[in-house]
């Protein structure tokens, strides 16, 4: 296992080049039930998200009187892992759940829905490294849906270190064998990346690695932007023929 | 509500003063708080140590025992790290299970002493694939007046500097020290507006959990950050804090070496 070479003549296992994306699929409005809803395929993650509310909060005592509550669940199916993962929270989940839903409190406009919450559930069909950047982007896409009043819209996509190299979205195997690890959110207004709003690090960086890191998520980050909303358009576009 | 109210006016206390460029307790913006150590004040565990970060306590100890590996690490020692917010730290604290603010601390102080390699795993295989040693870092938080992250983690590698491998106990041999190889220091700071505080305390606090973690090892290498919190952070600000955590872990990891 030691000797597994991830770059190969510049290029990744899957061929692809330090600083592309996997290939990403994007389709909104594919619950009926919920408010906003979103399936996401990033390389081979495949991950469903729905969004419910503003709605009443239960239980009753978590209500703020100021602003919605906001809560996430990052969830994975049994099925979706090589090993059968045991159903339910796990600590991962429970700390992937608490960062992502800071991330995309900091632009749901909580103080226009006092006294409600807005509930994302967002669950992983497929897991293949960068889950919590799918869910993510699906989570942002199924809250425009359901037209939640946002700043901006969330963005999300990892950056790894793989033999010595900084390379964007890293995949399995680039993840488990890797020097580092370093998942990003930005929030994007009116085309332009404005700020970090996740970040979490583990593994071995210079801090010129970190910089080139960042550099590289951003590029990855617009490109992800632009099918975010390429989905939501078209989505829309459908349904002002249809009428 | 009492406590509502008084939050208020430590925000609007602490606020005010950071006007002036000032904190409450008189500390520069990049200051830590005195920190002490005492090692070894459990001997029922392994390793121990208790660490305090101007008021804030935490407490850690480290049991080991044998027990089997990772399929995927099968000649490797295990790292089991948890944390406890004991009602006894802080009124807000309550018991029963981990909430996500004890597993992210948990989480946050494993991930610094697991890619550190702080620990040499190897050394810690006892038959390959049948029996390593697991490591298990308890972090037990007995006072929070802020920042248990850093104190927390502090607490960790000095209980780990002085763990003992019980192998006597397990007749698997002579009790050999635990082998540490790297000092990961973490740095938090509270950013409040255009500022960077290190070593928030509580009362800091009371303006808003806006963390940012980052932990660096002895060759000032990242090797775990975490935000943490509901707030937007600027490129600007996230280079400034690679700097400062660089250079107060360096302080930080002064005092380690004499352990």
């Amino acid at each position: 296992m030691e000797e597994l070479k991830l770059i190969m003549d510049g290029k990744r296992l899957d061929g692809r080049g330090f600083d592309e994306l996997r290939p990403i699929k994007i389709e909104v409005g594919v619950l009926k039930r919920a408010d906003g809803s979103c399936y996401l395929e990033m390389g081979r993650n495949k991950v469903m998200a729905a969004v419910y509310g503003p709605r009443e909060v239960h239980p009753k005592h978590l209500a703020d009187p100021s602003k919605a509550i906001v809560r996430y669940r990052y969830n994975m199916a049994p099925f979706s892992v090589e090993e059968r993962k045991r159903p339910g929270p796990d600590r991962r989940s429970v700390e992937i759940s608490k960062v992502s839903r800071e991330a995309l409190e900091t632009i749901i406009m909580t103080e226009m829905f006092p006294r409600s919450a807005v509930d994302i559930f967002v669950e992983i069909l497929q897991a293949d490294a960068g889950s919590r950047t799918a869910c993510l982007n699906a989570a942002s896409v199924a809250l425009v849906d359901a037209g939640i009043p946002m700043k901006g819209i969330v963005t999300s996509v990892a950056v790894a270190k793989v033999d010595g190299q900084i390379v964007l979205d890293p995949m399995k195997e680039e993840d488990n064998y890797g020097e580092a690890d370093m998942p990003f959110a930005f929030v994007i207004r009116n085309g332009k990346i404005e700020s970090i709003a996740l970040l979490q690090m583990d593994g071995n960086m210079t801090r010129d690695e970190v910089k080139q890191g960042l550099e590289l998520a951003k590029k990855g980050a617009m490109e992800i932007y632009q099918l975010q909303r390429e989905a939501i358009m078209k989505k829309y576009r459908t349904e002002e023929e249809e009428e | 509500m009492p406590e509502d109210i008084l939050v208020d006016i430590r925000r609007d206390y602490v606020l005010s003063k950071l006007r002036d460029g000032e904190r409450i307790d008189g500390r520069k913006l990049d200051e830590f708080r005195k920190i002490e150590i005492k090692t070894n004040v459990i001997e029922k565990a392994e390793g121990s140590a208790l660490v305090k970060l101007g008021d804030t306590q935490v407490m850690v100890g480290i049991k080991m025992q044998p027990g089997e590996p990772y399929p995927d690490t099968p000649d490797r020692g295990v790292i089991i790290t948890n944390a406890e917010l004991v009602p006894l730290a802080s009124p807000t604290f309550e018991p029963g299970p981990p909430d996500e603010g004890s597993i992210e601390l948990a989480r946050v102080v494993d991930r610094g002493i697991r890619e550190s390699k702080a620990i040499n795993l190897e050394k810690l295989c006892i038959e390959e694939g049948e029996k390593v040693w697991i490591i298990f870092i308890d972090i037990h938080a007995l006072d929070d007046d802020g920042n248990l992250m850093d104190a927390s983690a502090l607490a960790a590698i000095s209980a780990l500097l002085t763990t003992t491998v019980p192998a006597e106990k397990f007749e698997l041999g002579d009790d050999y020290p635990l082998p540490v190889r790297n000092l990961p220091v973490s740095v938090t700071s509270l950013l409040v507006g255009e500022r960077i505080l290190v070593d928030p305390t509580r009362d800091e606090m009371s303006v808003g959990n806006n963390f940012v973690t980052m932990i660096t090892d002895q060759d000032d290498n990242f090797v775990g950050m975490q935000k943490s919190g509901t707030f937007l952070l600027s490129e600007e600000k996230f280079y400034e804090l690679m700097d400062v955590s660089i250079e107060k872990a360096r302080q930080i990891r002064e005092i380690l070496k004499d352990i």
